[in-house]
């Protein structure tokens, strides 16, 4: 395995790796392969399961494309109307348009049809809802920072795209499910001031519904974003690939290396075991647990809607914010803006997109911090990112559970008019409340590992001195374990420039540094610090006078001979 | 299992030397200092030549039992037909294939995956190593020769001192959108007022949605609702868009309550027929058919985004993110007896858009 002797390929007893030899040396004679292989085969990729999160999205994009472009041999993008006699034989005679009826043909004609279907919906919840995850990920462990400010952005189109594909596609069938979701579409588009009318009449080819608009979205949902998608993905994979991989504090990490395995063969067996290993969950979900049984719904009526009807999980907080908004409206000389739609549909998601992509760049205003990282943040050790991560997730939740405001007044058997008031006000105070909760216990996790790092670890155990008094005895940690817990860097509070210079000429720079120290102070003051070595030393030494060598420790090397003995 | 030592691969001990990074690092330096590399334990296959044998056994085996099941799924399919039969419905034999099929190739993936991991965790060789990160910034001097290039190829363009050229082309170049903005022009038509009518008028007999016949004043009960069409909606072809868009647009709901427990606004005062009132099912909000009626109260809750509407006063909306009131289409009676529009709505139905107000 070692590069120093590479081993003579060609002499080689064993024909595949002749074959492989031959390749490589054809492809090689061609466009110099060898020389990237050479430095990528074994490249180093670190463990830890928060990295599978952005594999599971990538596994299942693969699924979604493959069981789409079956699901395309069947499936007829026309709003034509015609009179179902197919094999479905509670529809037979019902007028529908031929994209609903070629959705039933798919399920109750073509076998597999209908697993491929669900295959289709199920990797679709699941590519959406592991890219959100993933996303998290990036964001509670600060991988967004520098240099992986543009795969962040990169990634958030990507997330944008997979949800505006998700709803192209939900609308498809167009079966009475997905037309209400079109129609509340449509209701958005005529909100958009000035041009709304004319859009939503661009869009649907004249008044709503048409017999234009499966036909567009088919083009869309299947080249359009797909291509975006597609491509975009190649790029936060080279990007990746090229930054290498982030890795999480710990003995022998470093800024300037990565600690991992070798891409060939780990890495290749595990993650591509692990796509086999969703698709399979993906196929049993599908074999199992029906999702999506247009031929329940109907074809789509416009002036028909079933109660208590829920869109895909991903789209539960638009729904949301449209339930709980209050009835707002400005009209001047007779032109209106309905805020009360406008605001959940195009301001809300617009506002939070935005923060989103420009959040690596306000931290990094606020450390002044323009240095790669890609050692993570622990999430404990920066409170107020962990705080308002957690703050915009209930913020997220709260609209979530909006979404589906008559299902919980059912479950809970109370008027709707209370579930909607109560989630009002939640979306209001919940965030500042999970912030300072969040906040809280950050505080207090680096408070006890500050306390571990000092002192040891509580070991259980109580200790009867001669003078009759109680300890409980801590034991020294490891010092990998040790290392981990001071591998962060101490933050800086950033205090503002004096506001005169010593002559007492005014500062110009200083309502800017002002601005800039009061948000450090925001971000930065509370934090717990780790200690210092001289605070371990002190620590050390009070031990020994109260307790001369009560632990019997070998000391370690260094610092480290600190982490054993008692503390009160 | 040994270590493989190369030019590439360094074991890290020195990173709190690193240059840049003083900023956020206390003075008196860090606590703990980094002990290095963490060798892991021995794994059992490492170990003992037994649980190396029972893995490698393992792994066939699973990717022998993903074989059998992608056999399976071939059997299944032919197997589990779902051929339909005259006047049954086949949704059984639909989802026993479905299962079937998806079972077994769901298996068969997940097996091979499972077998790909095991293999790489319990027998793959490879130790855990670090390697070096390059910086990601080009060195000054290339960056220097790569605007040097710039300036050279920009220079040779002439493109500062020829502002003709420069010009010129900015202006074609910023035209070159409109075509394209233009060519979707016949994307659709222009809204003209068509938002402002129905087909609604004088003297418009109201159907039952159900039955499509007209509705006769006497045989509405007293807390009936009924959904309602246009007359002019029978007349339209069977097949085409013409009916769904008449269905989004000009459905209507009718209710019959006491005349007393009305309290209609002002000129609206002969717009129902003894008790009997009409309004548009299409929400104010976002345009969702409203269909949820409360007898008692006669509130109309849309089940969408729970928009809640008065019937007995005007279509007020008394809860929810509507924020116009159900507009009302004024009610006569023919003189055969059946139920006839006075006249269209007097204001546009459905979602508010910009322009509602101006006509």
């Amino acid at each position: 395995m070692s590069s120093t002797t590479p081993p003579d390929v060609s002499a080689s007893r064993n024909t595949a790796i002749r074959g492989a030899g031959k390749v490589v040396g054809f492809v090689d004679e061609r466009i110099t392969s060898s020389n990237w292989l050479k430095r990528n085969l074994r490249k180093i990729f670190p463990d830890h399961w928060s990295f599978l999160l952005g594999e599971i999205a990538l596994f299942s994009l693969i699924l979604i494309i493959l069981s789409g472009v079956f699901l395309t041999f069947w499936f007829k993008p026309s709003m034509a109307h015609i009179t179902y006699e197919g094999a479905y034989v509670p529809m037979r005679g019902i007028a529908m348009s031929e994209a609903y009826a070629s959705t039933l043909e798919l399920s109750f004609e073509v076998r597999g049809g209908l697993l491929m279907r669900q295959v289709h919906h199920w990797s679709t919840l699941v590519f959406i809802a592991a890219m959100s995850a993933h996303m998290l990920r990036v964001f509670f462990t600060g991988a967004f920072r520098k240099p992986r400010e543009l795969n962040w952005l990169v990634g958030l189109t990507l997330l944008v795209l997979g949800v505006a594909n998700g709803f192209t596609g939900y609308s498809l069938p167009d079966d009475l499910l997905s037309g209400t979701g079109l129609r509340i579409i449509e209701g958005g588009i005529l909100a958009i001031p000035v041009v709304g009318t004319y859009l939503s009449y661009f869009i649907f080819g004249g008044e709503y519904p048409g017999e234009d608009i499966i036909t567009r979205l088919y083009a869309i949902h299947i080249l359009l974003v797909p291509g975006l998608i597609v491509a975009l993905v190649t790029v936060h994979l080279m990007i990746l690939w090229y930054q290498k991989h982030t890795q999480w504090p710990g003995s022998g990490k470093s800024e300037k290396n990565v600690v991992g395995y070798p891409f060939f063969p780990i890495y290749m067996t595990k993650a591509g075991g692990f796509m086999f290993i969703v698709f399979g969950f993906i196929l049993l979900m599908s074999a199992t647990v029906q999702i999506n049984p247009v031929w329940l719904y109907g074809p789509y009526d416009p002036s028909q809607v079933t109660a208590g009807v829920q869109p895909d999980w991903y789209i539960g907080f638009l729904d949301g914010g449209l339930r709980l908004m209050p009835p707002w409206e400005i009209s001047i000389f007779g032109y209106n803006i309905p805020l009360s739609v406008l605001i959940p549909a195009m301001i809300l998601p617009g506002v939070i997109l935005t923060l989103l992509a420009v959040y690596p760049w306000i931290e990094q205003k606020v450390t002044g911090d323009k240095r790669e990282h890609h050692i993570l943040d622990r999430p404990r050790n920066m409170p107020v990112r962990t705080s308002l991560g957690v703050a915009f997730i209930v913020f997220y939740i709260v609209l979530w559970i909006a979404g589906g405001n008559d299902f919980f007044a059912t479950v809970l058997e109370i008027p709707v008019n209370w579930v909607s008031r109560f989630l009002q006000f939640s979306l209001i105070l919940m965030p500042p409340i999970a912030f300072w909760i969040t906040k809280r216990i950050c505080l207090g996790l680096q408070r006890r590992e500050r306390e571990k790092v000092l002192h040891g670890r509580e070991s259980g155990m109580i200790v009867v001195s001669p003078e009759g008094e109680f300890t409980e005895r801590h034991e020294p940690l490891d010092p990998h374990e040790a290392y981990e817990l001071v591998a962060h860097e101490r933050p800086v509070v950033r205090e503002p420039e004096p506001a005169t210079d010593p002559n007492g000429v005014p500062n110009p720079n200083y309502k800017k540094s002002l601005r800039r120290a009061r948000l450090s102070h925001f971000y930065f003051a509370d934090v717990i610090d780790k200690p210092t070595r001289d605070e371990l030393e002190r620590v050390h030494h009070h031990h020994e006078e109260i307790a001369p060598s009560s632990n019997g420790e070998t000391p370690q090397h260094g610092a480290s001979d600190d982490q054993g003995g008692q503390h009160h | 299992m040994t270590t493989p030592k190369s030019e590439e691969m360094t074991y890290p001990a020195e990173h709190s030397e690193h240059t840049g990074e003083v900023e956020r690092r206390a003075a008196d330096g860090d606590p703990i200092p980094d002990p290095g590399l963490h060798e892991p334990p021995p794994r059992y296959t490492d170990v003992d030549p037994s649980a190396n044998k029972r893995a490698e056994r393992q792994v066939v085996g699973m990717f022998t039992l993903a074989s059998v099941f992608i056999v399976a799924s071939i059997v299944a399919y032919v197997l589990f037909e779902i051929e339909p039969s005259e006047g049954v419905s086949n949704v059984g034999d639909v989802q026993v294939s479905n299962f079937a099929l998806g079972i077994t190739l769901g298996l068969a993936l997940l097996l091979i995956g499972i077998g790909a991991v095991h293999w790489s965790r319990s027998l793959m060789t490879s130790p855990e190593f670090a390697e070096k990160r390059k910086p990601l910034t080009s060195s000054e001097d290339v960056r220097q020769d790569t605007l040097a290039s710039f300036n050279t190829g920009a220079h040779e363009t002439g493109f500062g001192r020829r502002k003709m050229i420069r010009n010129s082309m900015f202006g074609a170049l910023a035209l070159l959108p409109l075509p394209a903005v233009v060519l979707l022009r016949d994307l659709g038509p222009l809204p003209g007022d068509s938002k402002e009518h129905t087909v609604w008028d004088e003297g418009v007999r109201l159907l039952s949605d159900v039955t499509y016949e007209p509705i006769r004043a006497a045989d509405v009960d007293l807390g009936q609702l009924i959904n309602v069409m246009p007359e002019t909606f029978r007349e339209l072809p069977e097949h085409g868009p013409e009916r769904l868009n008449e269905r989004a647009k000009s459905p209507v709901m009718l209710v019959r309550m006491l005349p007393e427990e009305l309290s209609p606004a002002q000129g609206r005062e002969n717009w129902h027929i003894d008790g009997i009132i009409a309004y548009s099912k299409i929400c104010t909000h976002t345009g969702c058919p409203i269909s949820l009626y409360e007898r008692t109260t006669h509130h109309m809750l849309c089940p969408c985004h729970q928009s809640t509407f008065d019937l007995a006063d005007n279509g007020k909306v008394i809860f929810g993110p509507a924020t116009r009131n159900l507009p009302q289409l004024p009610l006569a009676v023919d003189d055969q007896g059946y139920l006839i529009a006075q006249s269209d709505f007097t204001e546009p139905v459905g979602p508010t858009y910009w322009e509602r107000g101006t006509r």
